[in-house]
């Protein structure tokens, strides 16, 4: 599904991803671990093409495409997602057109946002005075109503309370079908910081993304474990 | 004392204080008559289109009346609801002869030459009055016209909402779209009685040499609110104005919000003023101005008389390609005890905000479209649904060009 190959990237031309490798097969879920600043979130918008993060060297390959230089907008219609981590306010472009324009006018907004628990957001200016947990919530949905063979999830479980928790995680499973068992056909690249969203999803593979080099991949519980009894320090120089 | 008709002939070379100032004799003061139409569907399909463009229904469908000005004659009048009065300000003032303590009473005729030549050579205008306790449900539709070719129109409109009454007024200002060069002029008066509400909605669909200079003054008496809409989305060649709004009564409210387009060409000077001269009036300015090669002066001026007032003043410009919007607010207070506050601001589409959209899958020109729509907001006017559905439409039906 996504394969990518010496990844290099310059931010305002200083290097911040420095040779990254790294491979998602149809259907699995992959988690990609790190201390903040370590380029995981460059690694997202590098995928979906956002400004800024200029590829110096190495290809992004999805679906057996050099996608390097398409627009976000071909990467999405050829079946990338992504959940941001702080996405902008838009003033006057309402939460459900956001929906109708992710689904191309096919989702029904109420029965979606219901089940998002954002019913009472379908009216009000995209992100404007959302919560941290709410603008979450908001990017799931209209990923849901985008409905991507690849999720790219940006810490979806930063800044959401107990109580929608467990709701981010089953709505999470739904993006990658896990209900769908072997039959499923979704992938995704999940950011964690904490590793929570762990504790709700089952996850295939583990990378840890360091000093803009993928230094430790595995097993993503076990990684987790490490990360929590080691820290991060360790992580960094693995042992593996 | 002078009567109005001296102080006009002397103002009528008077420049007005701000836009640049207009040569009235290049227009034609004369026209011939045009002749009633009963039935507006038999209008021609072009000048429906632009009246349309300006809100004005020639269906009337979802509208309690309708008054049609073309060029200097009123060609239809028609009021579907008890106690609600639409008429031509000629047969208003032969009608009624305390017409007289309103007619030209907010407006000074020696304003500028505009108001002066009104005055003097007035071409009709409309007459619009609820009676004590009507309440329109759906808007009444007044539309000045003009389909004649270097035409000057000067019109002259009284609007009167009556005690406890509620009046919805869409007011549509087009030309034909064969018509290349035009002045409209005008006094618009509004009077707005205790406990009384009236929202006017002004749309305006102009040509590229059209040239407009609307005078208003409004004033609202106890408990009164006036919600005033300007929407300007077509080109205009020069366009200034600075309506007034006079809050006299306690607990009265104004409130200003426009949206205006300006493309290659086209200058406008809009402004609004609100005067907080009772205890307890509370007043709110929203403009939204966005530059398309075109040059906008935004200016707004809030004047707080009397204590416990409370106004705040806001504009956002945005300017796309290249283009001016200068953003002059201006808030006076002069007395303990008022609370007013502006914010301005004028920037460009924000890239974070294109590829968040083109990351839900739009292009990049539909991003850039939806962002723009989306800061024409109507939402914000705080309007009856059936009328903010009626603005979007306008919106919708000169957006499609616009971008």
């Amino acid at each position: 599904m996504l394969y990518i190959k010496n990844l290099h990237v310059e931010i305002s031309g200083k290097e911040i991803l420095k040779g990254i490798n790294l491979e998602i097969k149809e259907r699995e879920t992959c988690i990609l671990f790190g201390i903040n600043g370590g380029g995981k979130t460059s690694l997202l918008l590098t995928i979906m093409g956002f400004s800024g993060y200029n590829i110096t060297k190495g290809e992004i390959i999805f679906k057996e495409k050099v996608i390097n230089d398409l627009p976000i907008n071909e990467r999405v219609g050829m079946g990338i997602g992504i959940s941001l981590q702080r996405p902008p306010v838009v003033r006057g472009v309402k939460t459900r057109q956001m929906i109708e324009i992710a689904s191309k006018g096919l989702a029904s907004c109420e029965e979606l946002a219901g089940q998002l628990n954002l019913l009472d957001f379908l009216d009000r200016d995209i992100n404007l005075n959302f919560s941290g947990g709410e603008m979450k919530r908001s990017e799931l949905l209209q990923l849901i109503a985008q409905s991507p063979d690849l999720v790219l999830l940006d810490e979806p479980e930063s800044g959401v309370d107990l109580e929608n928790m467990a709701l981010v995680g089953k709505i999470c499973n739904n993006l990658l079908e896990k209900h769908l068992h072997r039959k499923r056909k979704k992938s995704g690249l999940i950011i964690t910081h904490t590793g929570y969203i762990l504790d709700y999803l089952e996850a295939d593979k583990g990378y840890v993304l360091a000093n803009g080099r993928i230094s430790c991949m595995g097993n993503p519980r076990e990684i987790l474990e490490d990360i929590r009894k080691r820290g991060y320090e360790e992580c960094m120089v693995c042992k593996r | 004392m002078k009567n109005n008709n001296e102080l006009a002939k002397e103002a009528l070379l008077k420049k007005a204080s701000l836009g640049e100032d207009i040569d009235i004799n290049d227009y034609n003061q004369i026209t011939e008559e045009n002749p009633y139409i009963e039935n507006l569907s038999s209008l021609n399909n072009q000048d429906r289109n632009r009246m349309r463009e300006a809100g004005i229904e020639a269906s009337e469908e979802g509208r309690t009346g309708t008054f049609l000005q073309m060029d200097h004659s009123v060609v239809h009048e028609s009021s579907h609801q008890e106690g609600l009065e639409i008429m031509s300000i000629a047969s208003a003032l032969e009608k009624y002869d305390w017409l007289t303590d309103y007619f030209g009473k907010l407006v000074p005729v020696d304003t500028d030459k505009y108001t002066a030549t009104t005055h003097l050579n007035p071409h009709q205008g409309y007459f619009i009055r609820a009676l004590p306790g009507v309440k329109t449900t759906f808007p009444i539709q007044a539309c000045l016209f003009i389909g004649k070719e270097r035409l000057s129109q000067n019109v002259h409109n009284v609007i009167i909402a009556e005690e406890g009454s509620e009046l919805n007024i869409i007011t549509g200002c087009a030309t034909a779209s064969h018509v290349k060069e035009g002045l409209h002029i005008g006094i618009n008066e509004f009077y707005v009685k205790k406990g009384a509400k009236i929202s006017f909605t002004m749309i305006h669909a102009w040509a590229e040499n059209i040239m407009v200079r609307p005078r208003t003054s409004t004033i609202i008496e106890e408990d009164g609110v006036f919600l005033s809409n300007y929407i300007c989305l077509k080109p205009v060649k020069s366009l200034q104005m600075y309506p007034t709004a006079k809050l006299i009564g306690k607990g009265a409210m104004a409130r200003y919000n426009s949206i205006i387009y300006a493309h290659a060409n086209s200058n406008l000077d809009v402004g609004s003023r609100v005067i907080l001269s009772a205890p307890n009036t509370k007043a709110e300015i929203i403009a939204r101005t966005i530059a398309n090669g075109g040059n906008i002066i935004t200016r707004g001026h809030l004047v707080g008389e009397m204590p416990n007032t409370k106004a705040h003043l806001e504009c956002r410009g945005l300017i796309i390609g290249n283009g001016l919007v200068h953003a002059i607010p201006e808030i006076e207070g002069k007395v303990e005890g008022i609370d007013l506050s502006h914010e301005a601001a004028v920037g460009k589409i924000a890239q974070e905000e294109i590829e968040y959209l083109m990351a839900r899958g739009l292009s990049v020109s539909e991003a850039t479209s939806t962002i723009v729509r989306g800061f024409m907001d109507v939402s914000i006017m705080g309007l009856p649904d059936t009328l903010t559905k009626e603005i979007d439409k306008a919106i919708k039906s000169c957006g499609e060009e616009m971008m």
